[in-house]
């Protein structure tokens, strides 16, 4: 059922049932899946949509590295990752993780693994869009770093 | 000499351009790099400090060569997820 690039950067929906399908192997007892989806509130203030800028060929060349990174350390059958870029409503998916492993601690610390080094070292960046119509870049350890690492 | 730096994310908004180029000298590293940034690109100074300088498709070291090079990027701290 390999009918997915293993990492993929789309400004499209992710179809995380697929990839989810994408992952399933006979090799794996376990398969996880992570989705992160816009949220409405963040420390009391309202979002009403997300923006999301990527650096594309950094953002691809850093999702590979920790895919590999974590075969090295799990015995990782298949692993998926999707981010989405560009305009998200509410409840949008923005990035999809999907990993399978002969046994479940092993799935879910690959996947956990992914999602959080992702977000630390992927060049890929949001931006708030809040019910009062201004916007906002979100970058961690910076003063505009609202709502960041939740 | 001429190197063109790409920007992402709010250093672009403050630049008020992906791209620009500057007159480097022929032995600057990421951190003079972030000083040529504060002088030319005075917009850039509130977040100066926190800014990221990726060479290539790995993040740079103050001490990594960036003269020259043609695929320089600056951006904040990442926030996918």
């Amino acid at each position: 059922m390999k009918f997915l690039p293993m990492i993929q950067l789309t400004h499209e929906p992710i179809d995380f049932a697929a990839l989810t399908e994408s992952v399933r192997s006979t090799q794996a007892g376990a398969v996880v899946l992570f989705l992160g989806t816009v949220r409405e509130m963040t420390h009391g203030r309202q979002t009403v949509a997300l923006d999301y800028d990527g650096y594309p060929e950094m953002a691809q060349a850093k999702l590979k590295e920790l895919e590999a990174e974590a075969r090295t350390r799990w015995p990782v059958i298949e692993a998926v990752i999707v981010h989405r870029l560009g305009h998200l409503e509410l409840g949008d998916v923005s990035v999809a993780v999907a990993v399978s492993c002969p046994h479940r601690h092993q799935a879910f610390d690959a996947g956990r693994f992914l999602i959080d080094r992702l977000k630390e070292v992927v060049p890929i960046w949001k931006k708030e869009n809040w019910i009062d119509g201004s916007t906002e870049w979100v970058h961690p350890g910076t003063d505009e770093a609202v709502g960041s690492r939740q | 000499m001429k190197t063109a730096v790409k920007f992402f994310a709010r250093a672009r908004d403050l630049a008020g351009t992906m791209l620009l180029e500057l007159d480097l000298s022929e032995s600057a590293t990421a951190a003079d790099l972030r000083a040529v940034l504060g002088v030319q690109v005075p917009a850039l100074q509130p977040i100066l400090p926190s800014l990221l300088i990726a060479v290539g498709n790995d993040y740079a070291a103050p001490t990594t060569r960036v003269a020259g090079r043609t695929d320089l990027a600056v951006f904040p701290p990442v926030s996918g997820g």
